[in-house]
């Protein structure tokens, strides 16, 4: 009731005031109204008044103040409220009474530690014993009453920088050390310490006791880390640990708050953070006011997780108000994407939107719900009515690409081994080629030898369904403004439409050519505002043929979650653009606009080639932009597409893309064909390229050295005759002359001779010619 | 004897790692080691440097580690440019011996050629080191943030990132102590090194024998021996010295110490620099020099309890460079706790107070004080030749002599003088890190 009463009294708003000099450590009085700054050319007590800190007491006195004022901490005691006590750099411990009536409160000095004295600890119920830790080595237990120390206690190793009393363990005490360790001890013992254990590599700057939990210690390091250990089972044990981004300087548990803390840094980090320890990546609250490295931070009240007070080497001492802190938690992203090396995709964003029912349009029904996440994995946190954290329930899903189907280079491999190059008519085999790249889900690539086919063929032939299309509409790019046009009436329409099948939307698209007469004609507008439209269209199709080509249809989420990395150029490879581009300058500009006012005569491009030129365009027409489609596929790192469109249009593009890219395209095939031992393809393709260079392929390192049978010996000269023992080096062994010609011989035994002779032998017999009793195969 | 018939008898090259310590006694200490092994067998070869520290076997392992980190492994600079910016450190120091050294190896790293003709040759990035490295070799106290932010400052052409910086800084502080130590032991030029003639002067044309000789003499010796006995009673009574000071009178202690200047070495006359060292310098006339303690524009004196190496030095490195805050904390603390408790014939002998002094009475040169320590102690336990001789290394490396090398510590042993060098070196290393680190840190808030 008691506490409650002072808890509410205590009132106020984050304030600051100016300090002389950088303070080192800050302490408070038990009734948080005043507090203690120290450091090394300070120390005062302010008074904590509504609206300000009010200076009540300059400890500092005389002229020439003697370096036992110079303080590294100090503190003020818990249960008298006159007492404080310093711990000096040179190695002093001063106790100070305030109700001394004289200036200089000084009280008692101890001058036992030989080095800096790092950290002095009043008991927190006894009102005589005072503990330090120092530099030295060793920690020291002060009775008041007396002159000097009552106990010595030899952490037997460098430094100390923190000691600290347990809250609830009379007896125990803590201290932490500049080698990483930390160590428990009982006042009554002190020749022994009670329990050891390596906290953090690099010296631990700071612990403190959890003012409820009995056993509970937090720790901070200069590697950056806060832990927290349960010292109530036989063995300790971490139960929390918090990186922050700094050496952790200071670490004070919040009242009244079973899982928070303060900390500060020692360097670089000047914020103030207070964490969660179970929420370990973002802090729950950052103070940023100080504009220097915080060095002492202290909750006003020990019951009033409200106030915090801190001070700074910038000079400054501050009282934080907890709803003033930023809460950084506010401002963190909450989703996550990251490819892994073998093609997955993790993804985490919040729950809500993972399961909200798409409503991004149809992209999202269409590829999200249909299951694709096969393997998805959700953390859940069971959300703690206790925490005041904001509640981010992520869900993590992973996309695991698919055994055996396109992952990797595996389309590659089908794809070389199932596309035909020669052998059959030109339009035949485009066909066969749309086909194969369609089955293996290469979409893009399977238009593409459509549309090669249907520029390239000759328009009479018969053979090919599309060609009665081409005849009766007599021309090629109407489909195409055809198709744009319905999509500027339904863009989304026909997103849809063209994901499911490219190709067919194509075909059915080809098929309706009234309305293309109609739309030609009259609406040059229309299709010059079609640009933009077009443009969109063109980025989602190509980037839904990247995903599906590159990775896999299986990856389909929604696509507002991919921002591709780069903005695929495919005019020239997406087949409607390929017969627009060259013709839209025309139509652009003035023209355009002629073309709407005069519709019937206008120089649209469509009845300009209808009327001036034959029916069909002639095939070299769409050279520019074939071979700006193969550049770009070799640019795409496809130069599969690129040689095998090569190879089957031969003569008709050869001419127009310099010798040495071809060349170059060539040589990077072959070689990837190689890696893949894919040599049957390969040397296909050596035999039906037309460059030069390529074609020596086939003709280089056709020499066989062989050696002498007798001699050993390298045969120089002429394969049958050695030059070194002059014998016959290769006899046949069925009829003893000289091979001149075919030379076959049995792996196992070495034994050989004349092609037909073998052969024959073998029909009748098992054995080797050669009589050496060797069971010879010929297969 | 050739001093009294007064003609100068040529001598014959000196052989062996150091002129100072004689190579047998290298070899017997050193030689056996293990790292000295892994060290020939990674570099080829252990240069005279290596050998020299191959005495105190487990310095040597962090040293070597720390210098590969720093030269080879990744890092922000291209590897060439981090060998020039050790040629332009030592060469502040006139040591031909690095400088020899590191420009084969910056050749070899693929540095060009062109810059090896002289400071002017360089890019305008590394010019603008110039006068950090000056300050940090000869001056650290007057490293102010201003400087780095010239150096770092958005606008500056040329700028270095603070990680860039940071390595830069650590090479030069590394290059200006190794110097210290190349000095401080009297290390030899290489083999291949020493056809040139210009690459002498590392040994002053005073015969190293004749002094040692000197040394030697039979009741110089016993006189040594007592010397040894005393200095040993001393560090008793440093020890367990319970006496209390106010604190003018430790002040005017480490300012007795600071400012000793009966301590700077005379002018000992230095043929003209060679020309391949010269060319890397500017401004040579720039040496160490005592800031007048109560002068108007006399920086503060650091305070080690506010600006300490383990806390902050190593925090700031830590997030800007992590690896080599890591090596450089490891180093310090094993040159720190180096000690075979020996001293001289003596053994089983505590001598921390007496590396403590060696180490604080370095760092009070350099304008670092410490709060908690008894600059009393430094006057008794070093004589007058030892700080001769430690502030000379420390800050005019180049004016070492024999003489002074044989003149403290007659009676100890070879390595333990080597020992005294490599807390020299560190030391001096921490020290500099130390205001440069200040300086960034200021820079940073």
């Amino acid at each position: 009731m008691e506490k409650m009463t002072k808890v509410s009294a205590i009132s106020g708003r984050t304030m600051f005031c100016h300090l002389d000099a950088p303070a080192n450590a800050i302490s408070v009085c038990r009734d948080a109204t005043q507090v203690v700054v120290a450091g090394r050319n300070i120390f005062k007590i302010y008074g904590l008044e509504e609206d300000g800190f009010v200076e009540r007491l300059n400890l500092r006195v005389g002229r020439k103040p003697s370096l036992n004022f110079s303080c590294a901490d100090v503190m003020w005691h818990q249960m008298e409220e006159n007492l404080l006590a310093t711990a000096a750099t040179n190695g002093a411990v001063v106790t100070w009474n305030l109700a001394r009536p004289c200036r200089n409160k000084q009280e008692q000095l101890f001058t036992e530690h030989k080095r800096t004295v790092n950290k002095v600890c009043f008991h927190p119920t006894e009102v005589n014993m005072l503990l330090s830790g120092s530099q030295d080595g060793f920690m020291k237990c002060f009775d008041l009453r007396k002159k000097e120390s009552v106990s010595t206690f030899s952490g037997q190793s460098e430094s100390v920088r923190d000691v600290q009393f347990s809250m609830k363990d009379y007896f125990t005490f803590a201290a932490s050390f500049e080698n990483g360790n930390v160590q428990l001890w009982d006042i009554r013992r002190p020749d022994r310490y009670e329990r050891m254990f390596t906290a953090h590599t690099g010296p631990v700057f700071c612990c403190d006791w959890h003012p409820e939990d009995r056993g509970w210690l937090a720790t901070g390091g200069r590697d950056k880390m806060v832990k927290v250990w349960d010292m109530s089972t036989n063995r300790v044990k971490e139960i929390y640990c918090v990186q922050t981004i700094a050496s952790v300087a200071r670490v004070k548990w919040r009242p009244e708050r079973r899982y928070h803390l303060a900390t500060c840094s020692m360097m670089v980090d000047h914020n103030i953070y207070v964490w969660d320890v179970r929420r370990p990546f973002i802090p729950f609250a950052t103070f940023e006011e100080h504009k220097d490295v915080t060095t002492g931070i202290v909750w006003r009240h020990q019951h009033d997780p409200y106030f915090l007070l801190s001070g700074s080497k910038d000079s400054t001492l501050y009282q934080h108000m907890f709803k003033d802190a930023s809460r950084p938690v506010d401002r963190a992203n909450p989703e996550g994407l990251c490819f892994g090396l073998f093609g997955d995709l993790a993804f985490a964003a919040k729950e809500s939107l993972m399961t909200a029912p798409p409503s991004v349009g149809d992209v999202g029904r269409k590829t999200y719900p249909g299951g694709d996440r096969r393997y998805p994995i959700f953390f859940f946190k069971k959300p703690d009515v206790t925490a005041q954290f904001a509640q981010v329930s992520s869900a993590l899903s992973v996309f695991e690409s698919e055994a055996g189907s396109s992952v990797g280079m595996d389309w590659f491999i089908n794809t070389a081994q199932s596309y035909l190059l020669s052998g059959k008519p030109f339009a035949e085999l485009c066909e066969h080629n749309a086909q194969v790249a369609k089955k293996l889900n290469r979409l893009q690539e399977s238009t593409t030898w459509t549309m090669l086919r249907i520029m390239f063929s000759e328009p009479a032939n018969p053979s090919l369904s599309t060609n009665h299309n081409l005849n009766k509409s007599g021309n090629l790019p109407l489909v195409n403004s055809f198709s744009m046009k319905e999509m500027s009436a339904a863009l989304n329409e026909r997103n849809k439409e063209n994901r499911q099948d490219n190709i067919h939307s194509l075909e059915t698209n080809l098929n309706n050519n009234d309305e293309n007469e109609e739309t030609e004609g009259s609406e040059g507008q229309a299709e010059y505002l079609f640009g933009d439209a077009e443009l969109d269209d063109d980025d989602l199709y190509s980037m839904e043929h990247d995903n599906q080509a590159a990775e896999e249809p299986e990856y389909l989420l929604p696509q507002e979650a991919f921002p591709l990395r780069h903005e695929i150029m495919d005019h020239p490879s997406a087949p409607e653009p390929v017969q627009e581009k060259p013709e839209s300058p025309h139509v652009s500009g003035s023209e355009a606009e002629s073309t709407c006012l005069t519709p019937m005569e206008s120089i649209s491009l469509i009845s300009v080639s209808q009327l001036l030129f034959s029916p069909h365009l002639p095939p070299k027409f769409f050279c520019p932009i074939v071979k700006e489609m193969l550049c770009y596929y070799a640019e795409q790192g496809d130069v599969q597409m690129a040689v095998s469109v090569l190879i089957v249009l031969g003569d008709r593009i050869r001419k127009e893309i310099d010798e040495l890219t071809q060349e170059h395209w060539y040589m990077s095939y072959i070689d990837l064909l190689q890696r893949f031992e894919l040599w049957n393809v390969s040397n296909e393709v050596i035999k039906l390229s037309t460059c030069g260079a390529i074609m020596c392929l086939n003709q280089a390192s056709t020499t066989l050295h062989i050696n002498c049978s007798n001699c050993k010996r390298p045969m120089s000269n002429k394969g049958w005759i050695c030059d070194r023992c002059h014998q016959c080096a290769s006899v046949c062994a069925v009829c003893h002359h000289v091979v001149k010609g075919l030379f076959v011989w049995c792996q196992g035994c070495s034994h050989g001779g004349h092609l037909e002779h073998v052969m024959e032998w073998l029909k009748q017999s098992k054995h080797c010619p050669a009589g050496c009793g060797h069971l010879c195969e010929y297969t | 004897m050739k001093e009294e018939a007064g003609v100068d008898v040529p001598q014959a090259l000196p052989s062996g790692p150091s002129a100072f310590i004689p190579i047998q006694e290298i070899l017997e200490e050193g030689a056996a080691q293990e790292v000295m092994s892994e060290a020939l067998l990674s570099e080829g070869r252990a240069d005279h440097i290596i050998m020299a520290m191959g005495l105190h076997p487990t310095y040597l392992t962090c040293f070597l580690r720390t210098q590969h980190a720093l030269l080879q492994l990744d890092g922000p600079l291209p590897l060439s440019w981090r060998h020039f910016i050790i040629i332009l450190a030592s060469a502040r120091h006139q040591c031909s011996y690095l400088v020899q050294h590191h420009s084969s190896a910056f050749l070899l790293a693929g540095g060009d050629e062109s810059w090896l003709r002289g400071l002017d040759c360089a890019p305008p990035k590394i010019q603008h080191l110039q006068t950090l490295n000056k300050l940090l070799a000869h001056r650290p106290w007057i490293i102010t943030q201003e400087h780095i932010q010239e150096l770092v400052c958005p606008g500056a052409e040329a700028r270095w990132s603070l990680a860039e910086l940071i390595q830069a800084v650590v090479l030069m502080s590394h290059a200006h102590s190794l110097a210290s130590f190349v000095w401080g032991c009297g290390i030899l030029p290489e083999p291949e090194q020493s056809g040139d003639p210009s690459l002498q002067p590392c040994s002053p044309t005073e015969s190293c024998c004749s002094a040692r000789d000197k040394a030697r003499k039979q009741q110089e010796w016993s006189e040594a021996v007592n010397e040894v006995k005393l200095l040993m009673e001393k560090m008793m009574m440093v020890q367990q010295q319970g006496e209390e000071f106010t604190q003018e009178e430790m002040v005017t202690r480490f300012e007795r110490e600071r400012t000793e200047s009966l301590l700077e070495p005379a002018d000992v006359q230095h043929s003209v620099l060679p020309d391949c060292v010269s060319r890397f310098v500017a401004e040579a006339d720039f040496t160490y020099q005592d800031f007048s303690p109560r002068g108007v524009q006399a920086p503060p004196t650091m305070r080690a309890q506010d600006y300490s190496w383990e806390d902050h030095g190593f925090s700031l490195m830590n997030r800007l460079y992590g690896e080599m805050a890591q090596l450089l904390d490891e180093k310090f603390q094993v040159v720190c706790a180096l000690t075979y408790n020996t001293m001289a014939m003596h053994s089983h002998v505590d001598t921390s107070t007496l590396r403590k002094a060696i180490w604080n009475y370095i760092h009070c040169i350099y304008g670092i004080r410490y709060d908690d320590y008894n600059y009393g102690g430094v006057n008794q336990l070093l004589e007058r030749s030892l700080k001769v001789y430690v502030k000379t290394v420390a800050c005019h490396p180049e004016k070492t002599t024999p003489r002074m090398y044989f003149s403290f510590w007659r009676q100890f042993r070879h390595s333990e003088k080597v020992h005294v060098n490599l807390l020299l070196m560190e030391a001096r290393l921490q020290a500099a890190l130390l205001y440069a680190l200040r300086a960034i840190t200021r820079y940073m808030t």
